[in-house]
């Protein structure tokens, strides 16, 4: 059976040609300064500095884009609205409140989905595990996990419609419907538990608990260009920075 | 180092948890570059032994006694010598590539990379896979993932290769492609070979030797030029003439957000007193077809159409099955899936088959006397109080038949009832399906396996591989 979102090798993208871990250090600055602004100006310049590396990462449609980040939408929508109405500004200045939570919370999310969208996940693991000492049993591990997630999708639909094969619907009733939703995910677990051991069985055969230190056969290098790349994120940070202060918004949570 | 050298003397093990013993009194000699095809019984510990070989039974998962060593040593010591590959491809694949996975292997033992992708190339040809290092392993078909999980247990040159029931999940044509890999590899008896498969005949040209597992303990060799006893075939009555009871009329399905469709526009047409098998490549819509007929999908083109004699009390007949409520469903059409333990939702055999006669508003009293009844002739009265899933693959099989007859449905719905069942399973399948021929009752079998279609059919529905669109 093929389900719709296989994980496979990512296509590669302009993005894909930065090591992961320079996207992540990227990120990592990014988040700090994201964190600690509280004002709409600085917020506003990342996130737009962010949408320019939208190409680079392979989303040129529209449609591709709303595809990915629809959910991301509708929560920083959900986190403005709540800041609107239940915060304890009112009028205009609650308006604006809601805007900086909603920004915020897009400019913080945003750079994940550049990652997810570039980097091929057995390349971050790589990465993961050769630059920052990421233990190869967790990264290799996940990875491993990471493959099941679209069998699980399949397996799901499965046991549902084997339950109604069974005679088991849960008609009109909701208390049915969450009842009958908690024993499929149940019965999805102990499937899930079942392959996961076979998995690991299969890995240890392999020779992937030994004690023998692991070599990687793809490497992973850090370029000159990984090192721009960290550059300029710290670079658009200050400038970001630096006009939200001109302009007399800046006042940071540690202020 | 060449191929490996396996001695077992009294050897034996028990499950941690359990009082008896998986396998005892085992006293084997394996020779280097020997092929050996491990048979027994459900249940006789073909699969422990296996994983003994493989040193992936660990200390705390049950007592050892005896001798078991691979080339002299505890095969825990002996772990990076033997190569294994078991029944299912997608538990076993690791990397989204094709030559990462291969890769894996080697780069745990420690090869510097230089002669990584020499060596994954090298085991790539040997098991005659020619799609590149780069295809995605998703995108395989299930024989090709059992090819490359293959190389993969190749790449580092095993001494010892065991195969835990490497063809089960595939089918036909993905089990020749397996088989034909495994020849091509071994064929320089550069490793020690041991084979468990439940396709015992398909087997026997690549091998040197057969030894059965004795489920009472002990081994005995079988002599050169045997073979298994031929398939028990049921005898059937004639059928009598055929009332229709349910019909597709070009029904095709698409997946959301795919454009290829998963099942072209077809016709089918069961009637009581016939059996319908479909048969037709992966990928054809096989059980696509299965879920259409058997009302737990809508079709995306066309419509499956029950007869009055199927829609007979229900309050709406013109809906088609797949809008029936369940309880309707489950006493008109039963279906059975390939894996049985997706249909068991309670904590004991007997419970499990009273289920649906309750769900159809059968009575507490009827529904236990039922559940007594089909106990009693599927030889599972032993194991009315049993869990569903501690039962053997057969029991199981036989189980989710059972559970799906309960209700006595006029049409029952089979996905590959005997897909990956030994001899002695396949027969009691057979045997069992046969007794539900009767003038009364229609059959819609999803198979590939040409015994069962010989042994039960009597009209047959041929699919194709639906072409791409766009």
């Amino acid at each position: 059976m093929s389900t719709p979102f296989a994980l496979g090798p990512a296509r590669p993208v302009p993005l894909s040609a930065i090591n992961p871990v320079a996207q992540l250090s990227a990120i990592a600055v990014l988040t700090v300064v994201l964190l600690v602004s509280r004002d709409l100006v600085a917020p506003s310049l990342l996130l737009g500095a962010e949408l320019t590396l939208l190409p680079a990462a392979g989303l040129t449609s529209p449609g591709q884009v709303l595809r990915r980040i629809w959910p991301l939408l509708a929560s920083a929508a959900g986190v403005a609205w709540v800041n609107v109405a239940f915060g304890s500004l009112s009028g205009a200045e609650a308006w604006i409140s809601g805007a900086t939570w909603g920004v915020r919370v897009l400019a913080l999310a945003l750079p994940g989905i550049l990652l997810v969208a570039g980097t091929d996940p057995v390349r971050l693991a790589d990465a993961l595990t050769i630059h920052w000492r990421v233990p190869t049993r967790f990264a290799y591990g996940a990875l491993a996990a990471l493959r099941l997630v679209p069998l699980l999708a399949a397996e799901w639909e499965t046991i549902r419609l084997a339950r109604r094969a069974r005679g088991v619907d849960a008609g009109a009733s909701p208390v049915a419907h969450v009842r009958l939703l908690g024993s499929t995910a149940f019965a999805l677990l102990v499937g899930a538990i079942r392959r996961g051991t076979r998995l690991a069985t299969a890995m240890d055969a392999r020779g992937f608990d030994s004690d023998v230190p692991r070599t990687n056969a793809r490497g992973s290098v850090l370029r000159r260009r990984d090192v721009v790349f960290v550059v300029a994120a710290v670079a658009v940070c200050v400038a970001a920075v630096t006009v939200s202060v001109l302009l007399g918004a800046w006042h940071p949570v540690l202020g | 180092m060449g191929p490996s050298r396996v001695r077992l003397a009294g050897w034996g093990f028990r499950h941690a948890s359990r009082r008896a013993w998986a396998v005892r009194d085992v006293d084997l000699e394996i020779e280097p570059g020997e092929r050996m095809l491990l048979t027994g019984a459900s249940g006789s510990g073909k699969s422990t032994l296996l994983r003994a070989l493989g040193g992936l039974l660990v200390p705390e998962s049950g007592d050892a006694e005896g001798v078991l060593t691979v080339d002299g040593g505890l095969p825990d010591r002996r772990r990076h010598r033997v190569g294994m590959v078991f029944q299912d491809p997608d538990s076993q694949l690791v990397m989204t590539r094709s030559g990462d996975d291969v890769a894996f292997g080697l780069e745990n033992a420690g090869l510097p990379p230089e002669r990584i992708w020499p060596a994954v190339d090298a085991a790539l040809d040997a098991v005659g896979f020619d799609l590149g290092r780069d295809r995605p392993t998703a995108a395989l078909s299930g024989g090709q993932k059992q090819r490359l999980v293959l190389a993969g247990a190749l790449a580092p040159r095993p001494g010892l290769l065991v195969l835990d029931e490497p063809t089960a999940q595939l089918d036909p044509g993905g089990a020749d492609l397996v088989r034909s890999a495994v020849a091509r590899a071994v064929g320089d008896r550069a490793a020690t070979l041991v084979v468990v498969d439940h396709d015992v005949e398909a087997w026997l040209p690549l091998v040197d030797r057969v030894v059965e597992l004795l489920p009472s303990g002990g081994v005995v060799e079988h002599a050169p030029g045997w073979a298994p006893a031929p398939l028990r075939f049921p005898s059937r009555r004639p059928s009598a003439p055929a009332e229709l009871l349910l019909t597709a009329e070009r029904a095709g399905y698409t997946h959301r957000g795919s454009s290829a469709p998963a099942l072209c526009p077809t016709d089918a047409a069961l009637s009581a007193g016939r059996t319908l098998a479909v048969t037709g490549p992966n990928g054809s819509g096989k059980s696509t077809l299965a879920l259409l007929l058997a009302g737990l999908r809508p079709p995306t083109t066309g419509r499956v159409v029950a007869a009055p004699p199927l829609t007979a009390g229900l309050r709406n007949p013109a809906r088609p099955p797949s809008r029936w409520r369940a309880a309707d469903l489950v006493d008109r059409i039963g279906t059975v899936f390939q894996q049985p333990e997706h249909q068991f939702l309670t904590g004991r055999v007997r419970d499990e088959l009273s289920l649906g006669p309750l769900r159809s508003g059968t009575g507490a009293t009827a529904a236990g006397r039922l559940a007594d009844e089909l106990l009693e002739r599927l030889g599972l009265s032993s194991l009315g109080d049993a869990n569903p899933f501690t039962l053997s693959g057969g029991q199981q099989r036989r189980l989710s038949v059972a559970t799906a007859l309960a209700t006595r449905p006029r049409v029952l719905v089979l996905d590959e009832p005997t897909f990956g069942q030994d001899r002695d399973t396949w027969a009691e399948l057979v045997a069992l399906l046969a007794e539900q021929q009767d003038g009364e009752r229609a059959l819609c079998l999803v198979t590939h396996d040409a015994a069962v279609v010989a042994a039960l059919a009597d009209d047959v529905l041929h699919l194709g591989v639906p072409a791409a669109v766009g």
